[in-house]
Order: structure tokens, then C-alpha cells, then sequence
């Protein structure tokens, strides 16, 4: 094997891995920033301009904050916990195209550090993984609360997992392949999520319950639990679970991007204006421009929603994951593929377009249900 | 030596260190998680073999879904130090012996049965395409579909069956 395809390898890898932890750093700056304009105040803007610098005198000061380990924690269990957290967060990166290629001296080089072909397949099996380090803070801590949130946090991971890999499914119906680059490739048409606009959204519901963030927040509800499965956790341990919950944050808006939201492509309407002046394919350089703007916009959803919506109660939020997410995307599934199939067989592309009709008239009619049980649980008991 | 050969033998050394941990641990956690790491490099192994798809679904299914359940309940119960009780009396000539057969088996398999043309190969260049994982599902869901449906409907029966057998009847309904 050539030499030099393992310097790629590693450059590539520590590059991905330089651009997740500067996202987390600024991740953190602009939630905090956005919250504030949401609540009406300021927010951090004293570090540097606008606050810019805030990220690193945060730093700063957790690694020189004292590290508590209490006198009954499982000690092994306890310093892995954080860190089985945070690789997860970093090797998921890995597959995600983050644009075309690049001649560089001759040798041309792709913007992803792996191209697999079962990509969405390793996404998946990360992402299960990924449940391991917040449980085990939450056993190894030898406190009730932290064991709660742990148990929380892998309870509600597993549930909510069936509805991702289904998600997942609709992307791989739709683009015929578990090719992460294929399958930002098939959109270059249309965007999945305007296709299957209900799968787009139970992904993004679902990917909320999965990096654990408001309204799914249950393994560190601060009113029940103190700060849940890191509670027993202080300096640059607890930095290490703050820096994997963020890095999931922008990963999985990355994956989100790439399966319904055209990854690194530009607006499938944008392809041919001004001579390709907007197409990824001629100018390559485009590509992680389109997809940090994707990202952005659907953090900022995520923060929005933080901002907004109350944590919702942890029996529901099972009932929810199972009794309505799970269906509905069941159903999604097999109307994709439906549609997909009845389009193939009978060549005519216009049973494509039944596919977002009958999923939202699906999707309605769970929310009429939703509706329907809630209003007659209020009605026995007021 | 090339370097598959190197990797196979230090990850065969992590699976025996780890099943072994996994056997004489005390605590329950633990144990749980040298199975993981069993499982984790057995899928690595499956990668050597070139089956990506396998190697996936072994992380995805087993160390992913199945162990995480097993921690959920060892740590449900609080059942992760276990006193040290007293064995069954029966059970350790009777595990001796069974182990025994095994290695008799296997050396007979291996020094008496096996062949020099019995060597297992790896399917080489279209493992990491996309033709191989169509083929897979092509035959799964064609010449296999039977089977495949049925095991479902099994794990239907058996999720039905948990659901059944932990549902207490609440007095006064129904």
C-alpha cells in the first residue's frame, strides 16, 4: 500500500477531528448567544469581540477547575464513562462526505476520511455504542440520581433508536444504496425531505431524543434528577460529557443534512443558474459551505426549540417514542417504498409524488389521535 | 508476516483476554463489558473476513442493543456484586467433562478432518462495492424470505409473550 494514502488518512482524520472540536467550542458560544436574544438578554459578550474568546476562557477554566472523584465510585468505570462518550461523537464523523474532491498537486483528494459502503449501516452501529457512556457514568457515579439519568438516558436511547434506523431505511429506499456519498448524490434532483417530508421530520424529532437535548432531556432534568448521569462529574471530566453531547449535536445535523437535506449539494433548483456558478460539482470548494449552512440552520432549530418548548413528562415521552414515532415511521417506510416501487414497476414517475401526499395525510392523522387520547385522558380525570 | 496476519493475533489475544474476563469477574457490570469487548473485536474480525455488512450488524445488534439491555437490567436489579455462594455440586465435574469433549472435538476436527484445500477465503475485490450487500439481500429476501418471516413472527410471539407475562391486571378495570 502507498505511504502516502496513510498521511491522507491521518491528516484527514485529525482535520475532522480539529473542525468537531472548534464547532463545539463555537457551538456552545452561539446557543448561548441565541438563548439570550430569545430571552431578551445580552448573553456572553465580554471575552474578546462579541464574546468571541468566551469559548476558550470557558476552557480555560475547567482545566484548571479541581477534579472531584468521590470516595465510592467504581474508579475504572468512572474516567472510562466520559471518554466511551466522547469517541462515539468523533468517530461518526468519519463517513460523512463533507464535499466532492480536490486536486491537490496532482492527487486528487475526497472530502471524506472513509467511503464505505455500508456507511449508513457504521452510523447506526455507532450511534447504538454511543449509549454505553452515559449509562456507565450513571452506574459507576454510586448515586441514585446519576443511576437514574443513566438508566433514563439508555432507556429512552433504545426506544428512540428504532425510529432512527427506520428513518435511515427511508433514506436507503430512496437512494438505492448505503452509500453516504450516493445517497447525497440521488438528491441531487430533489431533497429527500421534500420528497418524504414526514420521514425528514420524525429524523430530526428523532435525533432531539437521541443527543439527549430539550424537550428530550430527561437523563439531566435538573428539577428531578440534580444534573443527572453527570452529576458526580467536575472539571475536564464534565467537559468531556458537554463536549460529546455538542459534537453529537453538529454530527448529527451533518447526517441529518446528508440524508434529507441534500449534504454538501446545492439547491436542487440553483443546479444550472448563472452557468453552474452554484454547482458543487464545478466548484468544489462549495461543498463544505452549503453543508456548515445546513448545519447551522438546523442547529439553530435545535437551540430554538430548547428555547421554547417545556421538557415533556417521562412517561409520555416513552408513550411517544413507542406509540407514535415507531408507527408513523413504519408506515412512512412502507409508503416510500410503495411509491417507489409502484413508480419502477409501472414507469411512471408521477405515483413519486403520492409518497409525501399519503405520508402527511398519515402524519395528520396521528396528530388527530394524539389529540384525541390526550383530551379524554384530561376528561376522566378533571 | 503481512499485517492482516499481525492484527488477527493481537485482536485474537483482546477476545480471550476479554471472554476470560468475562468469565471471572465478580461484578455483573464488568462482565458485561468484557462481552462487549468480545463482541466489539469479533465484528473487527468479520471486517478481516470482508463482511462489513456482518461486522456491523454484529456491533449494531449485539453490543449495541442486546448488552445495553443487559446492563439495564443487572443495573435495574442491583444485582452487580453478587456474594460469593456455594456452586452446585454437580456442576463443576459435569463441566470439566463437557469441556473436555469440546476440546476433543475440536482437536479432531482441526488435526484429523481438516484438509489442505479447506481453507476458507475471503470473496475478494466485490466485498467493498455495493454488488455484494445487493447480493446478500437478494438472497435473504428471495431464497431465504421463509425463514426470515418467520423469525420475525418468533420475535413477535416472544415480545407479545414478555408484554403478557409482566402485565399485571389492575382490579377494578375491566
Amino acid at each position: 500500500m502507498d505511504w502516502t494514502i496513510w498521511v491522507e488518512w491521518i491528516v484527514k482524520g485529525f482535520v475532522l477531528c480539529l473542525i468537531l472540536l472548534t464547532g463545539f467550542a463555537y457551538l456552545t458560544l452561539y446557543e448561548r448567544r441565541a438563548l439570550a436574544r430569545m430571552q431578551v438578554r445580552v448573553g456572553p459578550n465580554r471575552a474578546g469581540y462579541q464574546g468571541l474568546l468566551q469559548p476558550i476562557a470557558d476552557a480555560v477554566k475547567l482545566i484548571f477547575k479541581e477534579e472531584l472523584t468521590p470516595a465510592r465510585v467504581y474508579k475504572v468505570v468512572f474516567v472510562l464513562a466520559p471518554v466511551l462518550t466522547v469517541v462515539p461523537s468523533l468517530v461518526l464523523a468519519a463517513v460523512i462526505p463533507l464535499g466532492t474532491s480536490f486536486n491537490f498537486f496532482g492527487r486528487e483528494i475526497t472530502l471524506y476520511v472513509a467511503n464505505l459502503n455500508v456507511g449508513v449501516l457504521y452510523l447506526t452501529s455507532i450511534a447504538s455504542i454511543a449509549v454505553y457512556g452515559i449509562t456507565l457514568a450513571g452506574w459507576s457515579s454510586n448515586n441514585k440520581y446519576a443511576m437514574l439519568g443513566g438508566i433514563r438516558a439508555s432507556a429512552q436511547m433504545i426506544s428512540y433508536e428504532l425510529s432512527l434506523g427506520l428513518c435511515f431505511a427511508i433514506a436507503i429506499v430512496m437512494s438505492n444504496s448505503m452509500n453516504l456519498v450516493d445517497i447525497v448524490n440521488a438528491q441531487k434532483g430533489m431533497w429527500f425531505a421534500v420528497i418524504q417530508p414526514v420521514g425528514a421530520l420524525i429524523f430530526l424529532i428523532v435525533t432531539l431524543a437521541e443527543v439527549n437535548r430539550a424537550p428530550f432531556d430527561m437523563p439531566e432534568a435538573e428539577q428531578e434528577l440534580t444534573a443527572g448521569f453527570h452529576s458526580e462529574y467536575s472539571g475536564m471530566k464534565f467537559a468531556l460529557f458537554f463536549m460529546a453531547e455538542y459534537q453529537k449535536m453538529i454530527v448529527i445535523s451533518m447526517i441529518s443534512a446528508t440524508l434529507f437535506f441534500g449534504g454538501y449539494r446545492e439547491f436542487w433548483f440553483l443546479t444550472d443558474t448563472w452557468n453552474g456558478f452554484f454547482n458543487v460539482d464545478q466548484h468544489w470548494f462549495l461543498g463544505p459551505v452549503y453543508l456548515l449552512l445546513k448545519v447551522v440552520v438546523l442547529l439553530f432549530f435545535m437551540i430554538w426549540i430548547r428555547a421554547t418548548w417545556p421538557r415533556i413528562r417521562y412517561d409520555r415521552l416513552m408513550a411517544f417514542g413507542w406509540k407514535v414515532l415507531l408507527p408513523l415511521s413504519l408506515v412512512t417506510v412502507f409508503i416510500t417504498a410503495a411509491g417507489i416501487l409502484l413508480a419502477q414497476e409501472l414507469n411512471n414517475q408521477m405515483y413519486i409524488y403520492s409518497i409525501p401526499v399519503l405520508s402527511i395525510i398519515s402524519a395528520m392523522i396521528a396528530v388527530a389521535l394524539i389529540f384525541r387520547s390526550l383530551r379524554r385522558k384530561s376528561d376522566g380525570r378533571i | 508476516m503481512n499485517s492482516e496476519l499481525i492484527v488477527f493475533l493481537v485482536l485474537s489475544l483482546v477476545a480471550v483476554a476479554a471472554g476470560l474476563g468475562m468469565v471471572f469477574s465478580r461484578n455483573a457490570v464488568y462482565s458485561a463489558l468484557f462481552l462487549v469487548l468480545n463482541f466489539i473485536t469479533v465484528a473487527v474480525f468479520y471486517l478481516l473476513l470482508g463482511a462489513p455488512f456482518i461486522a456491523m450488524s454484529q456491533i449494531t445488534v449485539y453490543a449495541g442493543a442486546i448488552m445495553v439491555l443487559f446492563l439495564f437490567v443487572i443495573m435495574l436489579l442491583g444485582a452487580e456484586n453478587l456474594p460469593p455462594t456455594k456452586s452446585l455440586p454437580w456442576q463443576k465435574p459435569l463441566a470439566y467433562i463437557l469441556a473436555g469433549i469440546l476440546v476433543v472435538e475440536s482437536l479432531y476436527l482441526v488435526f484429523l478432518q481438516a484438509q489442505p484445500d479447506m481453507v476458507v477465503t475471503a470473496p475478494g475485490a466485490s466485498v467493498n462495492s455495493m454488488e455484494s450487500l445487493r447480493e446478500m439481500a437478494m438472497t435473504m429476501f428471495n431464497q431465504f424470505l421463509l425463514p426470515f418471516e418467520v423469525t420475525s413472527v418468533l420475535l413477535l410471539v416472544a415480545m407479545v409473550g414478555a408484554i403478557v407475562l409482566t402485565k399485571r391486571e389492575k382490579a377494578g378495570q375491566k
